[in-house]
C-alpha cells in the first residue's frame, strides 16, 4: 500500500451549544509495525503514524499517541463540547516527517 | 472440563492445529509481560498508587482476530476545568511493545471517552491508567482472549 495516505472524518455540520458531539476519523495507512519480516528474513523497518492531534479554531482539544499495536489504517472517535462556531483541524504525523491533514466546519446554533 | 469433553472430533482437531501454529510462530518474538507494563506506569507515574473505578474498560472478551480488536476507554468525569481527565494509557502485556494509545484529554473534549482499534499477538491483558486534573490515578484491566494473533509471525 504505497498510495498517500486519505484521511475521512466524519463530524456533524451543525450542533446546538454545549452539545457534545462524537467524532469519527479514519485513515489509510499501513502502520508497519517494525516487528514483522519480510520473506528474506528482513526485519521491516517501523513506519507508522504516531501522533494524532485534534484542534478546533487553533487550540488542541485532544491528541492520541498511537504505538506500533494500532491496527493498520487507524480509527479513532473522540467527543468535542460545541462552544461556538468555528474549524476543526485534524493531523496525522506520520515517522517519515509527513503530516496529512483534514478540516471540518461547524456551526453552532 | 465438561466443555472440553462435548467438543467435537473436529473441534479438538482445529484446536489442535491453531495452538502449534501459535508455538510455531512465537518463540521468534520477545514480548512484554506484566512487569513491563509496570515498568512503562513507573516511568509515568512513580510509586504513586492507582485506584481502581471510574475507567470504563471496553474491549471484547474473545477477538477473533488479532489484527484489529476494537478498544473503547471512557472515564468518569464532569469535564470541567476544574475537574476533568488529563491524561489516559493504554498497555498491553502480551505484545512486543507494552504500548498500545495514550491519549490527552482536555475541558473542551466534553467526554473522556475515545475508541481505536488495537493489534493483539495473544490473549493478553489490557491495563489502561486515567490520570486526573488533581493528579488523582485511576485504573482498570481486562482480558482479551484471541484467537488468531496479530503480529504477522
Amino acid at each position: 500500500m504505497s498510495n498517500k495516505p486519505t484521511p475521512r472524518v466524519r463530524v456533524p455540520a451543525n450542533a446546538k451549544k454545549d452539545e457534545i458531539i462524537e467524532i469519527k476519523t479514519l485513515i489509510s495507512h499501513e502502520m508497519e509495525s517494525g516487528q514483522r519480516r519480510s520473506a528474506d528474513g528482513k526485519t521491516i523497518p517501523r513506519k507508522i503514524i504516531h501522533t494524532f492531534t485534534a484542534a478546533f479554531n487553533g487550540k488542541v482539544f485532544f491528541e492520541a499517541t498511537w504505538h506500533p499495536s494500532v491496527s493498520a489504517n487507524p480509527y479513532q472517535s473522540m467527543f468535542f463540547r460545541a462552544s461556538q462556531s468555528g474549524e476543526f483541524a485534524f493531523s496525522w504525523k506520520d515517522d517519515d516527517g509527513s503530516v496529512y491533514e483534514s478540516k471540518a466546519k461547524l456551526t453552532v446554533a | 472440563m465438561a466443555q472440553r469433553a462435548a467438543q467435537t472430533r473436529r473441534e479438538t482437531l482445529i484446536a489442535g492445529m491453531a495452538s502449534f501454529a501459535a508455538a510455531a510462530i512465537a518463540p521468534s518474538l520477545a514480548f512484554a509481560d506484566a512487569a513491563a507494563v509496570e515498568a512503562e506506569i513507573k516511568k509515568l507515574y512513580g510509586d504513586k498508587k492507582a485506584e481502581a473505578g471510574k475507567i470504563k474498560l471496553d474491549v471484547p472478551q474473545i477477538a477473533e482476530n488479532g489484527l484489529v480488536v476494537p478498544i473503547n476507554v471512557e472515564v468518569e468525569s464532569p469535564m470541567t476545568a476544574a475537574d476533568h481527565v488529563k491524561s489516559v494509557h493504554v498497555f498491553a502485556d502480551g505484545n512486543p511493545l507494552p504500548g498500545i494509545v495514550s491519549y490527552k484529554f482536555t475541558p473542551e473534549s466534553g467526554r473522556a471517552a475515545a475508541s481505536a482499534r488495537m493489534r493483539l499477538a495473544q490473549t493478553q491483558n489490557i491495563v489502561c491508567i486515567a490520570e486526573m486534573a488533581d493528579g488523582k490515578l485511576f485504573t482498570a484491566k481486562s482480558e482479551v482472549k484471541v484467537t488468531i494473533g496479530g503480529c504477522g509471525g
